[in-house]
């Protein structure tokens, strides 16, 4: 019978190793193992023995079994791993070739840069105002202390249209703001004061060239409290432009100059160096205009209907796209307004990195 | 305002160097614009003696010279027909910019000679049009002497940016005025002792306009020879860009840069009867001095005689009276004129003139009478003659004004600390009277306190400007405490919300012009006269855009016509429907041309056309990003008629649209010449309602335990209906146990009768208390299939 046994071992195991793939392998199994298999079938002869065989024989059969049942399993496994290389090596991709595109979408310059203004001027206590854009000739010139006839108009070269039919004097003659300070007066006038508010929008002026646009946008701000003074002006300012370029000792200067709507007023530059050819903001030989300010006139203060000997304080106004191009690099003031998808996306901010405070 | 630091120091005493000089003119509030000084333009040209001058061997007209520049013997080519030995010259070396040609000298042979630069001509340096020989130079003149030197163009050109208020500023006399209170030196005095006259004008004046025109004084000087002005006059003038016409009009030129002071002169030959200063009536024209023609509307301050207009007061003269080198007997006018009357009439009829500039920003009117005796004294030292008396019509007008002084509030408004003592200083050493507590600005200051204001702000800036803005202290302004509410309004946040949503979805904003084409607007409903520029830049710019999407599909073209592919463009902005404050919209808009993508390996869908769903998805986007309730949005065929009758719709709540989407028109593509298709959508932001204040909670999430149960259904339905009824009326069936009714499928062809579609839903059913039985589940399934049948006709697919 032992010698049944082991002939049957080396029949069974030669049969097991020739199974080259997993069906041969179980039918290997079921010849061995199987309800009507070899092995089983010998176990089914061992009622006939006497006690004797049967015990040693059964001892063999059973390790027979383990060894089998072992051996299959082992093999078993290799084929699986076999398979799995086959199938691995039969799905292998080029992985040089391009991803589905997805359109990425771009933040106009324009916005990002009075986001940035909003987030610093918020971080100040400033909170934001808004007006129309189509005006009337008291809230765009009159109120803010440009006489009729004044050459200061003329500053401003302004769109005109068609009087409002319902309304009579400077309210019926309509026009394109100039410049968002028609907000100082409509602010005050809604608000009251103390306010502190800063405005950001399109304003128009009739004028098209290399650096002048007939639309553009402009941010103002406005403080009105009763101890507010030109001190507190220089000091926004210098926070301002030292958060906004990003730039902590930047230089500033103060100028005279004239706004009708301020008095004293202001010019403001920054420090610059033109050396090399190109602009860089910061310690330099050189200065930059980069806005007009001043304290608010006594008379735009009083034609908000307030006191200018009680309440005084100071505003400020600045081109969004000149501030924008000087600290981008953006090179031509036109282009803003040309819609070039090459510039929108090379000029363009990621709309998920949005300006704060915190992360700069 | 130009002017040169020669003419400069003819007012001011002064050591200060020129660098000096142009710091504070900026600190004063008189921007330096820019210095340039000739000499260093000149620097290469010097005087050279011609030692030989003989004839070119191989040219008849051209002759080889041999020049001594002092340093140095060198051949030169010359073509001129007065070079010869012995002269002296002003030579240009090779490598010197020549101003005249405007090119670079450079060493080269000339028929066969070598020639090392060149003997000028005076237009060849720019200094006249005189062309047909070299400049000759006296026989002592020094050898290398600069040629800036001799022909006193050492002077440098200070050109400053004067604000619109500063008038007195527009004159030499008023910077040095500045200069001089800023510490840099001091005034000179000023002589305007009178002429005396020796005899009556034969011309007489009127003023009929009195308020245009409070004075007007008029003397004559007969016997003048009116040549050229002197050399000084006209190297001044030249330097600051004036070209000398002749000696009377050099001096008013003059005197109207150097003492603000605009003046005019008459041929009194010319002149038939006496002078009327009168408004104009409508047609009455002119030839004026500047070789154009004015007609005039009513109401132009106009100087007459008999013979009709001479000239328009302050601001041009006219050709009938000019002076011209015949002229023995001159007029000279030296007037006030109103500054608005002047502002009105030069705009009317568009003329600059260095006059008008000056009236219209206000000259001094107590100068009058004195500068009329500088000017009769300037006439009768350069071209001779005999004064009249002055003819004097009108008075000086007096705009006397005080202003209460307050010394503390200097230091309440600026913050800077300035004594009382020093104040007083600067404002008199401004011109101001400083007296019991009340200053009277001189009358050459008519910007301070004339606006009706008290002026004592005005009073401020002199003291500060003077005293330096650099001494004023920075006080940062920095909020005490963070700011507890929102710094934006619901406007700005709702603009900021959606154009970050429609950016992340592959969108790139977009700043266009507020304006569009009339015509083009006209497509996107509106033609509004109302919104029509009286006065636009361009015909393409002039009418206020009704809608975005005409500027967006313009912008795609754009970049399709330059091969840039096709765009996804969106923009945030304003839109026009009146002139009036609530006419103006709110709008988000966006739009996507051609292809959602480029052609790629992976498969077609990447390359799908886009289509009114995209256009949904971003118009989706946008409301939710606004705040806008969006699952409760209706979908109706009403959008306006620039989109796709058929393939466009509004989303609404109630009758508020909230927003509208669609296939932009093809009629509307193929007039501007568009490829289409293009599809858009148009958000009215101000039109979403403002969300209840409930806090930043949010509602309680609950989540059932249960594991939900997905079933499909497809149906029959006519082949018009619109699918989302069907998906309405399955929502319906159970509300609280169907959580989702989606659309897998729409198909139309084989298989489905002509005339029906077959729309495949998916339904979810999310029980909440427990475990749906198979007979729950089918009960649900009958009601669905039995609603969908009572509601849309739908049956189920066999």
């Amino acid at each position: 019978m032992s010698a049944n046994i082991s002939e049957l071992k080396e029949e069974l195991t030669s049969l097991i190793s020739a199974a080259n793939d997993l069906d041969t392998l179980e039918a290997a199994r079921v010849q061995a193992l199987g309800k009507k298999g070899r092995i089983t079938g010998l176990m089914k002869t061992l009622g006939g023995m006497d006690p004797e065989e049967r015990k040693t024989t059964g001892q063999a059969l059973n390790v027979l079994k383990d060894e089998i049942a072992a051996l299959i399993e082992g093999q078993e496994r290799a084929l699986k791993k076999q398979e799995m290389e086959q199938r691995l090596a039969s799905e292998t991709l080029d992985v040089s070739l391009s991803p589905r595109p997805e359109t990425k979408g771009k933040i106009h310059p324009i916005s990002q840069t009075m986001e940035e203004l909003q987030s610093i001027f918020a971080s100040m206590g400033f909170s934001l105002a808004e007006g129309p854009d189509i005006e009337d000739d008291w809230h765009n010139f009159t109120a803010l202390n440009f006489p009729p006839g004044h050459p200061a108009r003329e500053m401003h070269d302004t769109f005109y249209l068609p009087d409002d039919p319902d309304e009579q004097g400077e309210a019926a003659k309509k026009l394109l703001r100039t410049h968002t300070s028609t907000v100082q007066i409509r602010a005050m006038q809604e608000q009251g004061v103390p306010i502190k508010i800063i405005v950001m929008g399109r304003t128009y002026r009739s004028d098209y060239d290399i650096t002048h646009t007939p639309m553009f946008h402009q941010c103002e701000g406005l403080i009105i409290d009763k101890d507010i003074h030109m001190g507190h002006l220089k000091g926004c300012l210098m926070d301002f432009v030292r958060a906004y370029f990003e730039v902590e000792d930047l230089p500033i200067q103060f100028r005279p100059s004239y706004f009708p709507f301020t008095e004293p007023s202001a010019e403001m530059d920054i420090g610059c160096s033109r050396k090399g050819g190109g602009l860089k903001i910061g310690h330099g030989d050189d200065w930059l205009e980069i806005l007009g300010c001043g304290m608010v006139h006594p008379n735009v203060i009083k034609n908000c209907g307030f006191d200018p000997d009680e309440y005084q304080g100071f505003a400020f106004g600045m081109g969004v796209e000149r501030i924008a191009m000087l600290k981008y690099g953006i090179p031509d003031l036109r282009t803003f307004f040309e819609s070039d998808n090459r510039w929108l996306s090379h000029y363009g901010f990621d709309p998920l990195d949005r300006p704060n405070r915190a992360t700069g | 305002m130009k002017f040169t630091l020669g003419w400069l120091k003819e007012h001011l005493d002064t050591d200060a160097s020129l660098e000096e000089i142009t710091d504070k003119l900026t600190a004063l509030g008189l921007e330096l614009e820019g210095v340039e000084n000739p000499a260093e333009k000149f620097a290469p040209f010097k005087v050279t003696y011609v030692e030989s001058a003989e004839k070119h061997p191989d040219a008849d007209r051209l002759k080889v010279c041999i020049v001594d520049t002092g340093s140095e013997k060198l051949q030169v080519v010359c073509g001129a027909p007065n070079a010869k030995a012995g002269m002296k010259g002003i030579f240009a070396p090779a490598g010197s910019y020549v101003p005249g040609t405007d090119m670079v000298l450079k060493k080269g042979v000339i028929r066969g000679q070598e020639s090392n630069g060149m003997l000028v001509s005076e237009r060849e340096m720019g200094l006249s049009d005189e062309h047909e020989g070299i400049i000759e130079l006296p026989e002592d003149t020094e050898i290398g002497t600069a040629f800036a030197d001799i022909f006193g163009m050492d002077d440098p050109v200070i050109d400053i940016a004067v604000t619109p208020n500063r008038a007195d500023c527009a004159g030499v006399r008023g910077i040095a005025r500045d200069l001089a209170a800023g510490g840099l030196g001091t005034l000179k005095p000023l002589d305007t002792t009178p002429v005396k006259g020796n005899y009556k004008s034969s011309v007489g004046i009127k003023i009929t306009a009195k308020e245009q025109c409070p004075l007007f004084l008029g003397r004559m000087v007969k016997g003048v020879k009116n040549g050229q002005s002197p050399t000084w006059m006209q190297e001044r003038l030249k330097a600051v860009g004036l070209r000398p016409i002749s000696a009377l009009v050099d001096i008013t030129n003059y005197m109207s840069i150097d003492l603000c002071r605009p003046l005019h002169v008459y041929d009194v030959a010319k002149l038939k009867g006496d002078i009327d200063v009168r408004l104009s009536k409508a047609g009455e024209s002119f030839e004026a001095l500047n070789d154009k023609s004015y007609t005039l509307s009513d109401g132009m301050t106009a100087i007459m005689d008999e013979s009709g207009v001479l000239g328009l007061g302050g601001i041009v003269g006219g050709v009938s009276t000019g002076c011209t080198e015949e002229t023995t007997d001159v007029l000279i006018e030296c007037a006030y004129f109103d500054p608005y009357a002047i502002a009105k009439t030069g705009r009317a009829l568009q003329i600059e003139s260095d006059a008008r500039y000056r009236f219209e920003r206000g000259v001094d009117p107590a100068f009058t009478i004195k500068a009329m005796e500088i000017a009769t004294r300037l006439v009768m030292d350069i071209c001779g003659g005999e004064a009249s008396e002055v003819v004097q019509a009108g008075e000086v007008p007096d705009f006397t004004r005080e202003i209460d002084f307050d010394p503390a509030y200097t230091k309440k408004l600026s913050g800077m600390d300035v004594a009382e003592k020093r104040q007083t200083e600067i404002l008199e050493s401004l011109g101001f009277t400083v007296k019991a507590g009340k200053v009277t600005p001189p009358t050459w200051r008519g910007d301070v306190a004339m606006d009706g204001s008290n002026g004592k702000a005005d009073l401020v800036e002199e003291i500060i400007r003077v005293e330096g803005y650099d001494k004023l202290e920075a006080i940062p302004v920095r909020s005490d405490h963070a700011i507890s509410t929102s710094a934006e309004t619901l406007n700005a946040k709702r603009m900021r919300k959606t154009r970050t949503a429609l950016a992340a979805r592959g969108l790139s904003e977009c700043v266009t012009w507020s304006f569009m084409p009339k015509k083009l607007a006209a497509y996107f409903g509106s033609n509004d006269n109302a919104l029509t520029l009286t006065n636009p830049i361009s015909s393409d710019l002039d009418q206020m855009r009704p809608s975005i999407l005409g500027n967006l599909i313009q912008a795609a073209g754009g970049n399709a016509a330059k091969g840039l592919g096709y765009s996804y463009l969106f923009e945030v902005g304003p839109v026009f429907t009146s002139s009036k404050v609530d006419g103006q919209l709110s709008i988000a808009a966006g739009i996507r041309t051609g292809s959602a993508g480029p052609r790629h390996w992976s498969g077609a869908e990447v390359h799908r056309a886009i289509d009114i769903y995209d256009a949904k998805a971003d118009a989706f986007a946008a409301l939710e990003a606004a705040g806008a309730p969006t699952g409760n949005l209706q979908t109706a065929r009403s959008a306006p008629d620039y989109f796709h009758p058929g393939r466009s719709a509004t989303l609404s709540l109630g009758k508020n649209v909230l927003a509208q989407f669609g296939e932009i028109h093809p009629a509307i593509l193929e007039e501007m010449d568009i490829k289409g298709p293009v599809c858009g959508f148009e958000v009215f932001l101000d039109n979403i309602p403002a969300g209840k204040t409930k806090g930043p909670a949010r509602k309680l999430l609950e989540m059932s335990q249960f594991q939900p149960v997905n079933r499909d259904f497809a149906f029959i339905v006519d082949e018009m209906l619109e699918v989302d009824t069907l998906v309405r009326a399955i929502k319906g069936v159970e509300r609280n146990l169907i959580t989702d009714v989606s659309v897998f499928d729409v198909y139309q062809g084989k298989g489905v009768e002509e005339g029906k579609k077959s729309v495949a839903l998916n339904v979810v059913l999310q029980p909440t208390k427990q475990t749906l039985t198979d007979a729950e589940i089918e009960s649900i399934s009958t009601k669905i299939i039995d609603i969908a049948a009572s509601k849309v006709g739908a049956t189920l697919r066999a």
